[in-house]
C-alpha cells in the first residue's frame, strides 16, 4: 500500500484550497448584509430574497432548465448510440470523420462552434431561440455523452453477452437484456453532465438565442459585466448548491448499481 | 462481434453519423464558404458564392477577407496572444496539476475517490461563476487587496483586476481540472512494482520518481496539455470578464467581430484561420488518443 508523504498532502491540500477558497468566499459573501464586497455587514438573506424576486432572472431560468432537460435528453440518446457504435462496431465506412467529429467539439473552443451554429441557422432562415440553443447545446453534449457511456460500454464484460447468445438469445436482444440493465448508472451520469454542461454555458447560447430568450448564465453575465453584486452571489450559491445536491445524489445512485454489477 | 453489416446496424450508425454532419460539420463548411464571400446590406449579411446566368454558373470566391485579416495587426497581435496565453497557462496548470494528481494517486483507494470527487465539484460547477468567485477577490478593492492592505504587505492596492495576470489566475482556475484527471488516471494506473523494483535495486525515492514514474506517465501529461491547451487559445469568458483592453485574444475578438461589427465575412475569416492554427493539436491529440490502448 502506498503511503503519501508530507510532500504528497502538501500538494493535495494546495491545489484543493486552490480550488475551493474562491467558492467559500462566493458562498459567504452570498450572506451579507453589506452592499460591499469587503465589508461584513452582517449575515443576511436579502439577497437570495432580491434574487428570487428578481423577475427576469427567474425566466432565464425557466428557459435553463427546459433548454437543459431536453438538450440533455437528446445527448444520451444520441451519446449513447455514438459509443455503440464506436465501441463495438467500431470500423465501417467513414470511421474516422465520425469518430473526428465526436471528439472535436470537446475541444473546439465554444466560440467557433457557436459562430458556425449561428451563420447555419441565419443561412438556413430558422428563427433563433430556445429550439435553435437546444439543438446547438444537443450536439455539443452528446460527445461528452459519448464518452461516458463509451468508457462503460469498454467495462462490460462481454461473455455475459455471449453467455445469452449461446443461450439462444439473438444478438440484439441480449444488447438490450444484458448490457442495457448494466448501463443504467451510465446513462444517468451522462443525462447529468450534459444537463450541467448546457445549464452552464454562456458562449454557444449567446450565439444561437435570438431576440428575448435569454438563459440564466447570460442574464447573470450581463450583470457582471456592469460589476460585482451580493445577488450574483446569491444566485451562484442556489446554482452551486443544485450542482453539488446532484452530484451527490448521483455518486450515491451509482454506487449500489456498482456493486451489483461485480454480483452478478 | 464480427458479423456482416445488416440494415439495423446500418441505421445506428447513420443517426448520430447524420446529426453530426448536419449540426456539427456543415456549419463549419458554412464558416468557410461566407469567408470566401463579401459583406452586403440585409439578411444574410453577405453576398452568395454562386450565381446563375443563363445557364453559366459563376461561382465568386473571395480572398479579400483573409488578406484583411493577415494584414491587419490587431488579428495579428489577437492569434499571438492567444498562443502564449494558452501556452504559459498550459504550464502553470500542469505545476499545480502534477503534485496534486501525483499526490491522490499516492493515496488509499478510498481516499482516493473521494479527493477526485472533490478535484471533480468545480469542473461541474459553472464556469462563468466561477470567474465570477474572483472578480470580486481581485478587484483594487476586492478581498486580496484588502487582506494585503489589512496585513501591511502592501501599501497602495495592487492592479490585477483587468491585467494579463488575472488571465492566467482565471484560466489556470477553471481548466485545472481537465489537467489533473487525464494525469491521474494514467499515474493510477501505473504499475507499482516497477517503482518497488527501481527502490529495491538501489535508487533513492526521486531518481526513481524521475527515471521510472514521470516517463511513464508522460501519455496522461500530453492528453492534460491537448485538453487545456486547445480551447484555452479560443478562450472567451476568462478574458472578457478578468483581462483588460490590452490583451486581446482571439475568441474576444471573434465575439466583438459578430455582435458588434457586425462584418460576418471578415469574422468568418478570422475563425477559419483559428481553426487552422487549431488543427495541427488537435490532429496530434487525436493520433495520440487513438493509439491509447483502452
Amino acid at each position: 500500500m502506498p503511503q503519501p508523504s508530507w510532500f504528497n498532502r502538501l500538494s493535495i491540500f494546495a491545489g484543493l484550497a486552490f480550488l475551493y477558497l474562491p467558492i467559500v468566499v462566493l458562498v459567504v459573501y452570498s450572506f451579507n448584509a453589506s452592499r460591499l464586497v469587503t465589508v461584513w455587514g452582517g449575515f443576511s438573506t436579502e439577497w437570495y430574497a432580491a434574487a428570487i424576486n428578481n423577475q427576469s432572472i427567474v425566466e432565464g431560468a425557466k428557459i435553463s432548465f427546459l433548454v437543459a432537460a431536453t438538450s440533455a435528453t437528446f445527448a444520451t440518446a444520441l451519446g449513447s448510440l455514438a459509443a455503440i457504435v464506436a465501441v463495438r462496431i467500431r470500423r465501417f465506412r467513414g470511421h474516422h470523420i465520425f469518430n473526428g467529429m465526436l471528439v472535436a467539439p470537446m475541444v473546439m473552443p465554444e466560440v467557433v462552434m457557436g459562430v458556425s451554429m449561428l451563420l447555419m441557422f441565419v443561412t438556413l432562415g430558422i428563427d433563433r431561440g430556445p429550439v435553435t440553443i437546444t439543438l446547438a447545446h444537443a450536439t455539443f453534449t452528446m460527445c461528452f455523452a459519448a464518452v461516458v457511456m463509451q468508457s462503460r460500454l469498454a467495462e462490460l464484460d462481454p461473455s455475459l453477452e455471449e453467455a445469452a447468445r449461446d443461450l439462444g438469445c439473438p444478438p440484439f436482444l441480449a444488447f438490450v437484456k444484458v448490457a442495457v440493465p448494466n448501463m443504467l448508472p451510465a446513462f444517468v451520469s451522462a443525462w447529468l453532465l450534459s444537463f450541467t454542461l448546457s445549464l452552464d454555458d454562456l458562449v454557444l447560447s449567446s450565439f444561437t438565442t435570438g431576440p428575448g430568450a435569454s438563459t440564466l448564465p447570460m442574464k447573470i453575465y450581463s450583470q457582471i459585466k456592469f460589476g460585482v453584486t451580493p445577488e450574483v452571489n446569491a444566485i451562484s450559491t442556489i446554482i452551486l448548491g443544485v450542482v453539488v445536491f446532484g452530484l451527490v445524489a448521483s455518486r450515491i445512485v451509482s454506487r449500489p448499481s456498482a456493486k451489483s454489477t461485480v454480483a452478478v | 462481434m464480427q458479423s456482416k453489416p445488416n440494415l439495423g446496424r446500418r441505421a445506428l450508425v447513420l443517426v448520430p453519423y447524420v446529426w453530426l454532419a448536419i449540426f456539427f460539420l456543415t456549419p463549419f463548411l458554412l464558416v468557410l464558404a461566407i469567408s470566401l464571400s463579401s459583406v452586403r446590406v440585409g439578411m444574410p449579411p453577405y453576398e452568395p458564392l454562386y450565381a446563375w446566368q443563363g445557364s453559366l454558373l459563376s461561382i465568386r470566391l473571395n480572398l479579400e477577407n483573409f488578406i484583411f485579416v493577415l494584414g491587419e495587426n490587431t488579428y495579428l497581435f489577437a492569434y499571438l496572444t492567444s498562443l502564449k496565453v494558452a501556452a504559459i497557462s498550459t504550464a502553470l496548470m500542469l505545476a499545480i496539476a502534477y503534485p496534486l494528481a501525483y499526490g491522490i494517486a499516492n493515496c488509499s483507494p478510498h481516499s482516493r475517490s473521494f479527493l477526485v470527487f472533490l478535484v471533480i465539484v468545480p469542473f461541474w460547477s459553472s464556469m462563468l461563476i466561477r470567474v465570477y468567485a474572483w472578480m470580486s477577490i481581485l478587484r483594487n478593492d476586492g478581498l486580496l487587496n484588502s487582506l494585503l492592505l489589512h496585513v501591511g504587505v502592501i501599501s497602495e492596492p495592487l492592479r490585477i483586476m483587468n491585467t494579463e495576470t488575472a488571465i492566467y489566475i482565471g484560466i489556470v482556475y477553471t481548466y485545472l481540472p481537465f489537467m489533473v484527471l487525464p494525469i491521474y488516471a494514467n499515474l493510477s494506473a501505473g504499475d507499482r512494482t516497477l517503482i518497488e523494483a527501481a527502490r529495491d535495486l538501489g535508487c533513492s525515492r526521486m531518481a526513481a520518481f524521475w527515471r521510472v514514474t514521470f516517463p511513464l506517465s508522460l501519455r496522461g501529461v500530453a492528453a492534460g496539455c491537448a485538453l487545456v491547451f486547445i480551447p484555452v487559445i479560443g478562450e472567451f469568458v476568462v478574458p472578457d470578464l478578468l483581462g483588460g483592453a490590452d490583451t486581446q485574444m482571439i475568441g474576444r475578438t471573434i465575439w466583438i467581430e459578430f455582435f458588434n461589427n457586425r462584418d460576418w465575412p471578415v469574422a468568418s475569416a478570422v475563425t477559419v484561420l483559428l481553426l487552422v492554427i487549431l488543427v495541427i493539436p488537435i490532429v496530434l491529440f487525436q493520433t495520440r488518443l487513438s493509439r491509447t490502448p483502452t
